[in-house]
């Protein structure tokens, strides 16, 4: 692998990185004043990020520039207007945002203040999934010894800009990371997605203007204001710019979170930052992105990872969460526990989802453990494919019919032997419980 | 009954974040089940109904949405365990029965004694940390047998 700048996790590995004392020390908030002295205005920010060509780090990879700029004009639309940050992370296999709000919060803090400034919003909402205590007590630290400084509040840094960052508790449902589903539940209610049109640029938080991004979208606002949207751009493949947070999980040696910049290969990432495959076995199959992209077969390691090249694989980068599956895994299980997941998660407006979600469970269950009916495989992907894609009010449906269909694409042989045998050739070892949820 | 005065006095502060006060609502819902016995009682349902100008229905309705929001009783110390993927691959059934072993609870379930609840949870963001469990709203990562016997022995006294 070619040698290749970082710049989000450098701070990480400072002494007490979370306090201001460190961050301030490794030149935090410079990018703010910068903006706010020069000064920059709402719409040099906006530029400058659009000149990045920044992708959110969501999921969806959509230009965090041309978001922000579909907020509406202040003179034409006075109306509050709100940043909501999304720190629901639970995406299967998806564990970055946490070491970005774990370990250098102010890095989130100063981002939310840039973003905010830039399509001129009051305040920020950072919604962090309920499990994640300590990055929500790191956050609200940070905020509070900001404020103390003079960097959240009224008039900060002594201009005529003032806005404020708060924190909000979720309290453990995946559907709450979709954004309109975050939006209801910051309001206080159960996380049902809203139908769009209206998009949160006209109606989101309370009905107000609202822009949504991602922990590590936001996080990469003060080093492109600092440094330029251009060296940005420099950066990455045609398709995606920059660096990204690779989370790699499963059967590697050293699984982690590591920053990355677009354009290396998986199997560089497996190979030289993940210690290669354990126990000397061969990768099976992987999930580029969390466990909603479709699978790639091991053999496929050589791709690129970005927002186009994982397309030629029929998968796509979704949070970049990397699941690795060696040679022993079996489909049948791992399908087994990931489409369990999306029916535990469905919010069950929509019955594509509602009941799609159950009955892929259902059958894959089945399959699992040894109890699959002829012609499973087939009502497997006929009913993902009446699931997705768009026939839902969110994607939730689409995320548990794409790595379905991946499954029976790839894997159709592995899932049609076990029905055949009424049994998994690999043991099946998981705990069965009476009366779930 | 109404909410113990220190929890009403944090609400007042709470609600002041957001523009419509009912945001509050699910992280006052955190605080209750934090501060009055680990779950969501029939009583807080009614008081925070109260409190927030609700139907008692419409708090429910918001409560049982929400996996981290328990509607019964509760062991003393509460034990999640991650069973979904990146855990599974990595040995989350072996974690699952060393804990119930260890806790005499069931999956899902609470040990006769009272002492443990241990729950199935899916993806924690722990995942290149696995397999992980959640005891009392504390993280373990990188889980062996026996770090569990560590960890569940140091609550025991
Ligand atoms: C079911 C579902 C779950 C999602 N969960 C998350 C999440 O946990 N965190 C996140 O940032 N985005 C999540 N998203 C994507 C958001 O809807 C949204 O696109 C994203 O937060 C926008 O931020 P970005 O433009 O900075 O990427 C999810 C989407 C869906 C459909
Ligand atoms: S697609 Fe599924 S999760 Fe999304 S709104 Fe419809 S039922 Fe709810
Ligand atoms: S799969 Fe267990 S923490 Fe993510």
């Amino acid at each position: 692998m070619k040698p290749f700048q970082t710049w989000l996790l450098d701070r990480t590995k400072n002494k007490d990185s979370h306090t201001l004392a460190a961050y301030k020390q490794a030149g935090g908030y410079q990018a703010l004043e910068t903006v706010l002295k020069k000064p920059m205005s709402p719409a040099d920010v906006i530029q400058e990020m659009k000149v990045s060509e920044l992708r959110g780090r969501g999921g969806a990879g959509f230009p965090t520039g041309m978001k922000w700029s579909f907020m509406p004009d202040p003179a034409k639309d006075p109306r509050p207007r709100y940043l909501a940050i999304n720190a629901d992370e639970s995406e299967p296999g998806t564990c970055k945002d946490r070491v970005l709000m774990e370990k250098d919060p102010h890095g989130l803090v100063e981002g939310a203040l840039i973003a905010c400034y830039a399509i001129r919003a009051q305040a920020a909402y950072i919604y962090v999934r309920g499990e994640y205590r300590k990055s929500y007590d790191r956050c609200q630290a940070a905020i509070d010894e900001a404020r103390k400084a003079g960097l959240v509040g009224k008039n900060i840094l002594g201009t005529d800009f003032s806005c404020e960052v708060h924190m909000h508790k979720g309290a453990g449902a995946y559907i709450c990371g979709e954004e309109t589903g975050l939006m209801e539940s910051l309001e206080g209610k159960r996380g049902h997605p809203r139908p769009k049109p209206p998009f949160p640029a006209m109606f989101g938080l309370w009905g107000q203007p609202t822009t949504v991004n991602n922990v590590e979208t936001i996080f990469n606002v003060p080093f492109i204001v600092s440094r330029g949207g251009a060296w940005h751009a420099g950066i990455g493949t045609k398709a995606s710019k920059g660096n990204f947070l690779c989370g790699i999980s499963g059967h590697v040696n050293k699984p982690g979170v590591y920053e990355l910049p677009f354009g290396v290969t998986a199997r560089e990432i497996v190979e030289e930052v993940a210690g290669g495959v354990w126990k000397n076995r061969k990768c099976k199959a992987w999930f580029p992105g969390g466990s909603s992209c479709s699978l790639v077969k091991g053999e496929d390691l050589d791709v690129v990872l970005d927002h186009d090249a994982l397309k030629t694989k029929g998968s796509s980068l979704g949070t970049a969460a990397m699941i690795i599956l060696d040679e022993t895994a079996s489909i049948p299980q791992v399908m087994d526990v990931i489409s369990r997941f999306y029916d535990h998660e469905s919010c069950g407006q929509c019955s594509q989802c509602r009941e799609g979600t159950q009955w892929l469970s259902q059958i894959f269950h089945r399959i699992a453990t040894g109890q699959g009916l002829p012609g499973d495989v087939d009502a497997l992907d006929s009913l993902a494919k009446g699931m997705a894609p768009g026939k839902t009010i969110c994607a939730l449906s689409d995320a548990a019919a794409i790595p379905t269909l991946s499954a029976v694409r790839l894997f159709r042989a592995e899932l049609e032997e076990c029905v055949r045998l009424q049994k998994d050739p690999i043991p099946y070892e998981r705990v069965e419980y009476a009366g779930a949820h | 009954m109404a909410l113990p005065q220190k929890l009403v006095q944090e609400f007042d502060q709470l609600v002041k974040k957001y523009p419509d006060r009912k945001s509050g609502l699910i992280p006052a819902l955190h605080r209750c089940q934090e501060d009055l016995g680990g779950w969501i009682s029939p009583q807080i349902i009614e008081d925070l109904a109260a409190y927030f100008g609700m139907e008692p229905v419409e708090v429910y309705g918001v409560a049982s949405f929400y996996p981290m929001f328990r509607l019964r009783p509760v062991g003393k110390h509460f034990v999640s365990v991650c069973h979904n993927i990146s855990c599974e691959l990595r040995g989350a059934t072996q974690i699952m029965e060393h804990v119930c072993k260890k806790t005499g609870a069931k999956p899902y379930g609470t040990s006769a004694d009272g002492k443990f609840t241990v729950w199935p949870v899916e993806c924690q963001g722990a995942c290149a940390n696995a397999p992980m469990i959640d005891v009392d709203g504390v993280y373990h990562e990188d889980l062996t047998n026996e770090k569990v016997d560590a960890i569940l022995g140091g609550l025991k006294k």
